[in-house]
């Protein structure tokens, strides 16, 4: 215990009277946690921008005009039953269609009155159908709406006019994703060597010590703790830099990401997912900085 | 205490074309409680490789050396650096821990030991006054003259009453006035029981300590006198 408590005591006092390197090495830190928080910013960014395209591809299939409603809404437990994991399914009668048409068109009398023309209502009941955007679930979806009880109650389903865009978009999407995170962990990689070389090079500035450490008898652990504490110290301090950088850039960088991507708000998704912020930039600085440092220090130890 | 027994120590060459190269050869020699040895010799001679087989830097590449009648080579790291906490070496180069202050660089060796901070806090003090450097115990090795931080270098080996102190050309950096507060010192040392093993080239230290020599040429003992003078 009282070991301990030296080897803690021994880190903040070389910590802070090895100024210099101390200061080299939290910036180099920093940098790196802040690549990896640009990379968990990206990742939302994209989440974001994907759910929306992947939001507004949804299935439209309309029934035939005089459907029972019952009918329409035993086949909407069917697809749901077969694929729960869909978002969404919203039944759409034919007067819910028609009022949703002149709510949409108020402002334009020229259709109100072209549909008078028409005279009844010309509108087809409908059920809409939100995916997660996987074309397997609108295959599936197809699927079901094609089964001989359904068919016949189907008019037409707008899956097949928009199966090219679906199937393009999705693996657009997913192309974002697997290199995001390929990008993501070749940048991680990087962000790691810097800082582990940039600790290892003060760690060699430290060998002329650590013989001598080695040479009045000081055990692995006596001489390996105090570089741990100051790695774990590095770690830290870099971590509440990183954390306020994070908010601040958040916080001023909100409106005009927002004008880019509307709905998407930097700001709420930073206080929404402080917690992962927190895991990631505090385990990525102190676990970085403390193994780099206990890697470094071995070289040195061996008797 | 200390026993080398046909101790060769040869460091393998680094490239393909270079030989490997013989430091000590076939070196034999006795070290008994309380005695002050002087092991002299050129440079290259093998002095410092003597330091560092005791204190289990190094393997000897045949031969054994035994401290207590414990071989070093068979020893684990806890029992190697039990050895290292019970000799305390000073070096030309001082080799202080350059961040910590004077009192801080006696005080570690007090606290590699797992000695009490109330102990550390009554003998380091002590130990300083003694040799002079109570007055600069706050002041780092850097702002210490060469004598000083020799004088440290000695505070530190002697602050955990080793059993012997091994002095590997402590007075190479030095004035003549520093060079005989350090053999001072030593012989002072010695006389209240530890064993010293001094490492020179300085012929007129040597010459007037009158005290037991092994002479080192080319890594063999040419001479070993119980009361010997620089003579190579």
């Amino acid at each position: 215990m009282a070991n301990l408590k030296r080897i803690i005591s021994f880190g903040f006092q070389d910590f802070s009277r090895n100024r210099g390197i101390s200061v080299a090495t939290v910036f180099v830190l920093v940098v790196a946690i802040m690549l990896v928080t640009g990379l968990i910013f990206f990742q939302g960014t994209v989440g974001y921008l994907t759910s929306q395209i992947q939001n507004k591809i949804d299935i439209t299939a309309y029934f035939n005009d005089g459907t029972a409603e019952q009918d329409i809404l035993n086949v909407k437990d069917e697809i749901l039953k077969m694929s729960p994991s869909i978002k969404n399914v919203e039944y759409i009668s034919q007067d819910q269609a028609l009022a949703d048409f002149y709510q949409k068109h108020q402002d334009n009398p020229v259709l109100a009155q072209a549909l008078q023309e028409v005279g009844g209502n010309p509108f087809l009941p409908s059920l809409n159908i939100t995916t997660n955007g996987d074309p397997l679930q609108y295959a599936m979806v197809s699927n079901v709406l094609q089964t001989s009880d359904f068919s016949k109650l189907v008019n037409k389903v707008d899956f097949s006019q928009k199966k090219d865009t679906i199937e393009k978009v999705y693996s657009i999407t997913t192309n974002i994703n697997t290199f995001g995170i390929i990008f993501e962990i070749i940048l991680t990689i990087v962000a790691i060597l810097v800082v582990f070389n940039t600790i290892r090079l003060g760690i060699e500035n430290s060998k002329e010590e650590i013989s001598t450490m080695r040479v009045v008898g000081a055990s692995n652990s006596f001489v390996r703790g105090p570089f741990i504490i100051q790695g774990i110290i590095y770690g830290l301090i870099s971590f509440v830099i990183c954390f306020l950088i994070s908010w601040l850039f958040a916080f001023i960088l909100s409106g005009k990401i927002s004008v880019v991507l509307p709905g998407f708000n930097m700001l709420s998704f930073f206080l929404t997912n402080w917690w992962i912020f927190l895991l990631i930039q505090l385990g990525f600085g102190v676990a970085v900085g403390a193994i780099s440092a206990l890697v470094a220090v071995k070289k040195y130890l061996e008797v | 205490m200390i026993k080398f027994n046909n101790v060769t120590k040869i460091y393998p060459a680094h490239s393909n074309n270079a030989s490997s190269t013989p430091v000590l050869q076939d070196v034999s020699f006795e070290i008994k409680e309380g005695e002050f040895v002087s092991i002299i010799g050129k440079s290259g001679a093998g002095k410092t490789t003597i330091t560092r087989l005791i204190l289990g830097l190094e393997d000897p590449t045949s031969g054994e050396i035994y401290f207590k009648d414990k071989n070093i080579a068979e020893l684990d790291a806890h029992g190697i650096q039990k050895i290292r906490r019970s000799i305390g070496c000073i070096y030309q180069d001082y080799k202080l821990l350059p961040l910590k202050t004077v009192y801080e660089n006696v005080a570690y060796i007090m606290e590699v030991e797992g000695r009490s901070s109330g102990e550390i806090k009554k003998e380091v003090p002590q130990v300083l006054e003694l040799i002079g450097l109570k007055e600069k115990m706050d002041n780092f090795p850097e702002q210490l003259s060469g004598g000083e931080q020799q004088r440290l270098a000695v505070a530190r080996a002697l602050v955990n009453h080793p059993d012997i102190i091994i002095a590997d050309e402590p007075t190479g950096n030095l004035d003549p006035y520093n060079t005989y507060e350090v053999i001072f010192l030593l012989k002072k040392i010695n006389k209240a029981g530890t064993m010293v093993i001094l490492l020179t080239h300085d012929r007129e230290t040597i010459n007037k300590l009158g005290k037991r020599v092994i002479t080192l040429v080319g890594g063999r003992i040419l001479r070993d006198e119980a009361e010997g003078k620089f003579i190579i």
